[in-house]
């Protein structure tokens, strides 16, 4: 028994060892292909949005964002945050607390259904709003004999926007929910605790970097999201205009400093988006 | 202070976990639930905690009808199995938390929790750590901080789920001592759930054995070991030889001093320790094979085969003390003969 083994055992250390010690090429060229792709396709087209957008000096890249269409981009992009995140993060936390907490039937369609946004393309889920909103939707009647307006209008962003970035903090905090049980809430009620006061002192404490990062991805998605706004949104200048659907309008007009200076602010919020999430990644891997 | 619970049952779907359960736990008891896996005893547990709801029957606290109240209006302290403790609060704070939650009125002041805290990690010994993180803690420092924990409230009573279970285990050893000592001192109505029969044997002063949501036996630990009531405790209460009585089997008993009494059932079950080992012949002593042997510290477990009538072997396990084994100079492969003293007779 011993004697069959002790070959194949060294066989596995030989072999292991090798693959621990590719050639120096190997390494290397892998090495130098991820680094050259990395380059092509990221750093590139980030240093070209920040080239053109300051290609004819910084006084151009200033007006061109002072402009009222642009600012009145920024503002509508902050207000489709500003009220999408905080509604996102509310339905986050409670279509979480109900998967992870309670049994009842349909739990698991109530799971899928939440990944829904993730799977549909942003056309078609702007394109649903249409057919529900729009001038021929189902509720399109009712909408116009009372005189509002949903689709290409701010609602009609907001109400896409919502959508789109829904599964973004239901989806941090299931697993972790899940992955830490209900001990420590059960732990509370027992000691007298009320289910508000366990929630705040016991179950947010421990969610909260991953509420955290949930929410900052979702911000992320609600400045950016393109494809389901642009459906709902009818690119009306200064009016139903968010900075990425700004972008485009500026580019196809030959606008391109106008173009790359909005692209720039996007770029920017994806960069600081991306350290944010690195931290509030070593924040919990540290905790 | 007493607990009453009347005719408890409880399903899951179409299981059945509980089944009608009554049970009357005295003031100052240190009762055990014992069972194995999937009895109920943990639901049971929950039930009287109103972590889980009964679908029939009354959970009665000290004379006080709490079936309709929620987890945090009873009143009990809970350990869990896997001590649940905050995971960023301090030592200090985790036991501080049940009165800090209570409403304003009741609230002491800030002065007198951190005497109570204190005064409470020092009788779980572990006043040294109230400014580190649960995980900072190892396995039987955690569990004894949820205890202080829930000794905090001053609970009626007090429910504990698997305390030990998640503990090596000399810890574990060193902890049932400890539990036992510190029911002794506080006399608080206690409930613990295990599937060890020796930590109920140990910690318990009343032990409640369950099977398949059914309460099988309850008494005293020397009660339950000495008088089971049926195969079920008898087979789950320490070791146990079980002899159904064909009749070959009829014979060999006889030949080995165990008369079956009529009308008491057809199955034997023996403990180890009630049979007895002798190398020379006598007319009263069954014949069997000495096979193996190993040491449980002061008692020698010995494995033994009895030949039957089929030409197969069936497995006999005998105790005795060490130096009483050594005495008889045995070696493996002996024929020897087997004298049993009592035997428990179930149908």
């Amino acid at each position: 028994m011993h004697t069959a083994a002790q070959p194949l055992n060294k066989d596995k250390v030989v072999t292991q060892q090798h693959a621990l010690q590719d050639p120096i090429w190997v390494r290397w060229g892998l090495i130098a292909i991820a680094i050259s792709f990395i380059s092509l396709f990221i750093c590139v087209p980030l240093g070209l949005v920040i080239f053109q957008a300051f290609s004819k000096g910084l006084q151009a890249y200033w007006s061109a964002l002072s402009n009222t269409d642009t600012l009145s981009a920024i503002k509508l992009t902050l207000l489709v945050a500003v009220i999408t995140v905080p509604l996102n993060t509310l339905f986050g936390v409670v279509s979480a607390w109900a998967i992870t907490r309670f049994e009842f039937k349909g739990k698991s369609f109530l799971t899928t259904l939440i990944d829904i946004p993730f799977s549909v393309s942003p056309v078609i889920s702007g394109f649903i709003f249409v057919l529900l909103f729009g001038a021929e939707g189902w509720f399109g009647k009712i909408l116009v004999e009372h005189d509002i307006k949903i689709i290409f209008a701010a609602p009609g962003i907001i109400l896409a926007t919502l959508f789109i970035t829904f599964p973004f903090v239901a989806r941090q905090l299931i697993p972790l929910m899940q992955e830490m049980g209900n001990q420590e809430e059960e732990a509370a009620l027992s000691l007298g605790a009320s289910g508000w006061k366990t929630f705040f002192s016991v179950t947010l404490p421990n969610i909260k970097w991953a509420l955290l990062y949930g929410v900052l991805l979702c911000n992320a998605r609600a400045m950016g999201e393109f494809g389901a706004v642009s459906v709902v949104s009818g690119h009306i200048r200064g009016m139903t205009n968010t900075l990425p659907l700004h972008v485009e309008v500026s580019y196809n007009d030959y606008d391109v400093v106008s173009a790359f200076a909005s692209a720039s602010i996007l770029a920017a919020l994806a960069i600081v988006t991306l350290i944010l999430k690195t931290a509030l990644e070593w924040k919990q891997a540290n905790r | 202070m007493s607990i009453l619970l009347s005719d408890i049952s409880k399903n899951f779907g179409t299981f059945a976990a509980l089944n009608h359960i009554n049970l009357d736990v005295p003031e100052g008891e240190l009762v055990a639930l014992l069972g194995p896996s999937g009895c109920g005893k943990t639901t049971l547990l929950r039930i009287i905690a109103g972590l889980e709801h009964t679908d029939k029957g009354r959970v009665i606290i000290n004379g006080q009808d709490k079936t309709e109240q929620t987890v945090s209006q009873r009143g009990i302290g809970f350990v869990f199995q896997h001590y649940a403790l905050f995971r960023h609060m301090t030592v200090f704070e985790n036991v501080a938390f049940g009165l800090r939650v209570k409403p304003r009125k009741d609230r002491p002041s800030n002065d007198v929790i951190a005497k109570k805290v204190h005064s409470l990690l020092e009788l779980v010994q572990l006043d040294w750590l109230h400014n580190r993180y649960p995980d900072q803690l190892s396995g039987g420092q955690r569990q004894r901080i949820a205890l202080a924990r829930a000794l905090a409230v001053e609970p009626s009573v007090l429910l504990l789920d698997e305390p030990f279970g998640a503990l090596d285990a000399s810890v574990r050893k060193d902890l049932r001592q400890w539990l036992r000592n510190l029911h002794h001192e506080l006399h608080v109505t206690s409930i613990f759930v295990t599937h060890d029969q020796e930590e109920a044997m140990e910690v318990a002063s009343r032990v409640v054995v369950l099977n398949h949501g059914q309460i099988e036996q309850q008494g005293s630990p020397s009660d339950i070991y000495d008088h089971p009531a049926n195969a079920f405790v008898s087979k789950f209460i320490g070791q146990t030889n079980i002899f159904d009585l064909d009749e070959h089997d009829n014979d060999w008993l006889q030949t080995a001093g165990l008369l079956q009494p009529s009308q008491q059932g057809k199955i034997a079950h023996v403990r180890p320790h009630d049979i007895i080992i002798k190398k020379t012949d006598n007319h009263h002593t069954a014949p069997a094979t000495l096979k193996d042997w190993q040491h449980l510290g002061a008692l020698i477990r010995i494995e033994l085969v009895k030949n039957e009538s089929n030409g197969s072997d069936a497995p006999v396990f005998a105790e005795m003390p060490n130096d009483q084994f050594k005495q008889l100079e045995l070696t493996k492969g002996d024929k020897v003969k087997l004298k049993i003293r009592q035997a428990h007779w179930f149908h």
